[in-house]
């Protein structure tokens, strides 16, 4: 569904479905702080962020360009030969077919918490660090660089004319 | 809740890697199959996601706290990517003024 | 000792007159040039005396190392002299007839632009020249070897604008080194069977090997492949005349004094490899004996001047050949050092009339230059008389050791050498009447500019006629009364080989003599009768002639023959090899290469389409054929 659908919200709305139905197995295999992460993280978050870019975009139906059908074939058979390569690949470990005992304890938060501050004290930090970055970076491509233009329109005319210049000429590059 | 708890069993592996496998490749097919970068961005997040499956799958088996430290780290960087991929998505509609991956073809020589 | 350091000295002047005038060729002027070019021949001439003296007294033979040239493993050679009396000899005429011919150079050079250059080559012909004499191994040798053939090559094509010339000059080199390959076979197979390639490691082991052993043999006619390039014997001759384009001090100080007996020189020194080699030595008497009486045949019938000489050379070289294969090998050397007094006295006379005819090599137009051309008249006539084999001049008693050497081991040998020796009387004569007697037959503006030859000129002519005339009597046998002083002085590099020693009784030596003697004044007057006499003269041109003069004069027409049969058909190969190999195949490849680079790189640039959906696509492609591979492996 995620795929195949038209409209671009009805994605956005089907990636949290299965957003959701990851979360739950992340339940079963008994990660429980990771479930409330992922759902708050990815399906809270994440998606949101989605769901802002493309009504900021105003996409809808009538909008989406399409591929032509040979390179839909072609991309429909090479996902399929990579299914099959990964499960033959795969295949040839005969992992457990066996069932387990869930009842560990490696997904309580408690120790969870210990494994990240003890082993991966260094990972944490550098995450946080990318995670600032991110933050940067996203602001400053967000920026509205329109008061830099108005000094500019300023300058040149002599007197402070406060116009609304876009911010950059567009340019309509044809479609190939 | 304990019986409930208890008497669920483990799913074995290979189902865990089957599923996997096939999230990750409908995401592939995702991304070569649509023409709109947002989306295309999506179909990356489902594989991530699928990756994401996998391990915890794995530290369940293993009994390995490792697997779900490291689902962790991969969350805050695919949110971290999100975050700044759309921010350049939106500085390049302003300027094309389209979102069709067509368009996006200076990268060459 | 100080006398051992002397002998580097040797070879080192005329080698940095030619550093000094080819460095600043066109700054210096032309007496600087000539002068420091005859100063630097001189002094080694002197220090090539110092040492004959030094030898004589002595009388062991001297070694000199410079430095340790080549050491590799098995193989090691010195830069090391070698002064014994056959090499003090050649070195001495080298060096003196050198130095005389560089005095008589400065007169007949003295118009030409390329002066300078001239004396520069003069100068790196005797330095290699003496590397060839004075080596103390086969390499020292062969490098003197080379060094003169390109020495030759850069003389005779010294007025290179003519393509003619140059084409007499490549001539020469290429002969010569068909002739090296024999030369280089030869000095590896002795480096591979004596472990060593200086004479004093070869000579003493030799004797091991025993008379006519194949090694041996092998050796030393591979050996005389060597000389018989060199040394413009059958069939590798035809350069030797063609030669005479460059100009006459070339002619007579390389093919006449110096390049020519380089090949005398070598066998002479390998006489302990050739004593015990009598095939070997069968093949160069019939070689030499052959090319003695060709050679003249052809002589009689030439009209330039230059060309009878030139021929008459090759000639004399056979003889000498003959006594080489006879074994008598002081005989050979003996003969070498008196051909080399007239036949440069004759080479010398000849410029000198052709300087004066102001460039008329042809006999037919000269005539009654005795009255011009006083000086070079009686010098020539010394010449001719030497040649002849008329006592007291030196060349009877060369040539009549020669013969009476024939005499004594084969009468047929001395029967072939006495026609060609009788020959060379009578053609000998006949340039010289047909160009210094009887009428003038210059044209009129050639006979306004006849004049005799300068002083430069003169003397060294003079000097020569003195050496022809004295130069056979170190040589005198015994049977005249005489002690043979240049055998005994040679004894020690030739050591008596059971079975060579001929004696001839005397009363059978003084028939022979009288013989000779007699038969050549009987040529000598019938050259007289026929061209002063009865006045005739040489054909004005070709038809006139019955065809077996006319074979003859057209010098059996070998060098057709060798241009049909050898250059023909390789050039033919050539152009085919051209055209297949070289433009199909190689420059295929060359240019292939870089075609298949170009087209490559244009059909990878294709890839970069810039399209990202199209490099997902390729990653994903990419992933798909790694995880294939990394299955299968």
């Amino acid at each position: 569904m995620v795929v195949f659908s038209r409209n671009p919200i009805y994605n956005v709305l089907y990636l949290v479905i299965t957003f959701l139905c990851v979360g739950g197995h992340y339940l079963l295999l008994s990660a429980d702080f990771l479930f409330a992460v992922h759902i708050i993280v990815y399906a809270g978050a994440i998606m949101v962020l989605f769901l802002y870019v493309i009504m900021l975009l105003n996409l809808n139906k009538e909008t989406e360009p399409q591929k032509n059908t040979f390179f839909k074939f072609a991309a429909i058979i090479t996902a399929g030969l990579l299914m099959i390569v990964i499960v033959g690949a795969l295949r040839a470990s005969e992992a457990a077919m066996v069932a387990f005992d869930n009842h560990n304890n490696i997904g309580l938060v408690k120790n969870l918490g210990k494994m990240l501050f003890n082993e991966f004290l260094l990972p944490f930090e550098i995450v946080s660090l990318l995670l600032l970055t991110a933050m940067v970076g996203a602001v400053m491509l967000g920026k509205n660089h329109m008061k830099r233009v108005k000094e500019v329109a300023k300058n040149k005319n002599g007197r402070a004319t406060i116009s609304t210049l876009p911010v950059q000429p567009v340019k309509e590059l044809t479609h190939e | 809740m304990n019986n409930v708890s208890e008497a669920i069993q483990g799913v074995p592996l290979n189902y865990y890697i089957w599923l996997s496998t096939t999230l990750f490749v409908i995401g592939v097919l995702g991304v070569l199959y649509r023409r709109n970068v947002i989306i295309i961005f999506m179909c990356i997040e489902l594989m991530l996601n699928a990756v994401n499956l996998l391990m915890v799958a794995f530290s369940a088996h293993h009994n390995e706290g490792s697997g779900q430290v490291f689902v962790f780290f991969i969350m805050a960087v695919a949110a971290a990517e999100v975050a700044v991929g759309l921010a350049i998505l939106i500085v390049i509609y302003n300027n094309t003024k389209s979102t069709d991956i067509n368009i996006l073809n200076k990268l060459k020589w | 000792m100080v006398m051992d350091n002397v002998i580097g000295l040797i070879p080192l002047f005329p080698l940095l007159g030619f550093l000094f005038i080819g460095l600043f060729i066109n700054k210096i002027s032309k007496t600087v040039a000539g002068l420091i070019a005859c100063t630097s021949v001189l002094v080694s001439f002197v220090l090539s005396i110092v040492v004959f003296l030094q030898l004589n007294d002595t009388q062991s033979s001297i070694n000199w190392t410079a430095f340790d040239w080549i050491t590799t493993g098995n193989f090691s050679v010195s830069f090391s002299f070698l002064v014994d009396p056959l090499s003090s000899i050649m070195m001495l005429i080298i060096t003196g007839v050198g130095f005389l011919i560089h005095v008589y150079s400065t007169g007949y050079m003295h118009d030409d632009a390329g002066h300078n250059r001239f004396f520069a080559y003069l100068n790196l012909f005797i330095f290699f020249m003496l590397l060839l004499v004075m080596g103390s191994n086969y390499l020292l040798m062969f490098v003197g070897w080379e060094g003169v053939g390109l020495c030759s090559y850069l003389l005779i094509g010294f007025w290179f604008k003519n393509t003619e010339y140059n084409n007499a000059a490549k001539k020469a080199f290429i002969m010569n080194r068909i002739g090296d390959l024999g030369l280089i076979l030869g000095v590896i197979m002795i480096f591979m069977n004596f472990g060593s390639i200086a004479y004093a490691d070869v000579f003493p082991k030799a004797e091991a090997f025993g008379v006519g052993s194949p090694a041996i043999t092998w050796i030393t006619i591979l050996l005389f492949i060597g000389a018989i390039g060199k040394s413009a014997q059958i069939p590798l001759y035809t350069w030797l005349p063609d030669a005479m384009a460059g100009p006459t001090p070339v002619s007579a100080l390389i093919h006449a004094a110096t390049m020519v007996t380089a090949g005398i020189y070598m066998i002479a020194r390998n006489n302990v490899l050739y004593s015990l080699a009598p095939f070997t030595l069968e093949i160069v008497t019939i070689i030499g004996l052959a090319t003695a009486l060709f050679a003249a045949t052809i002589a009689v019938a030439q009209n330039d001047i230059k060309k009878v000489l030139a021929y008459s050379t090759v000639s004399q070289l056979g003889l000498m050949f003959v006594a080489l294969g006879l074994g008598a090998y002081s005989t050979g050397v003996f003969h070498m050092m008196t051909h080399a007094f007239f036949k440069a006295l004759l080479f010398l006379g000849a410029g000198s009339v052709i300087h004066a005819m102001s460039g008329e090599q042809d006999i037919r137009f000269m005539g009654g230059l005795r009255k011009y051309l006083p000086v070079t008249f009686l010098t020539f006539l010394i010449g001719t008389l030497a040649i002849s084999g008329i006592p007291p001049f030196a060349g009877f008693f060369s040539k009549d050791e020669i013969l009476a050497n024939a005499f004594a081991q084969n009468p047929i040998v001395w029967g072939v050498a006495l026609v060609a020796s009788l020959m060379t009387a009578f053609y000998m004569f006949r340039l010289f009447f047909l160009t210094f007697s009887g009428t003038v037959r210059a044209t009129e503006e050639v006979k306004h500019h006849i004049h005799e030859s300068p002083k430069s000129m003169t003397i060294p002519l003079m000097v020569l006629a003195v050496l022809s005339v004295i130069g056979g009597f170190v040589g005198i046998p015994a049977v005249l009364g005489g002690s043979h002083e240049l055998n005994h002085f040679l004894a020690p590099v030739f050591p008596v080989v059971e079975g060579n020693a001929h004696e001839l009784s005397h009363s059978t030596e003084y028939i022979l003599m009288g013989v000779v003697i007699g038969l050549t004044l009987v040529m000598i007057l019938s050259a007289y009768l026929i061209y002063v006499k009865k006045k005739s003269l040489p054909a004005e041109n070709e038809t006139s002639l019955n065809p077996m003069h006319r074979l003859v004069y057209n010098k059996y027409y070998i060098d057709e023959l060798y241009t049909s049969v050898i250059m023909r058909p390789l050039n033919a190969i050539s152009k085919a090899f051209d055209a297949v190999v070289e433009r199909l195949f190689i420059d295929g490849i060359v240019n292939g290469s870089g075609r298949i680079v170009t087209w490559g790189s244009k059909t990878l640039r294709l890839a970069q389409t810039g399209n990202t959906a199209y490099y997902i696509f390729g990653m994903v492609i990419s992933v798909i054929i790694i995880f294939l591979v990394k299955s299968f492996i």
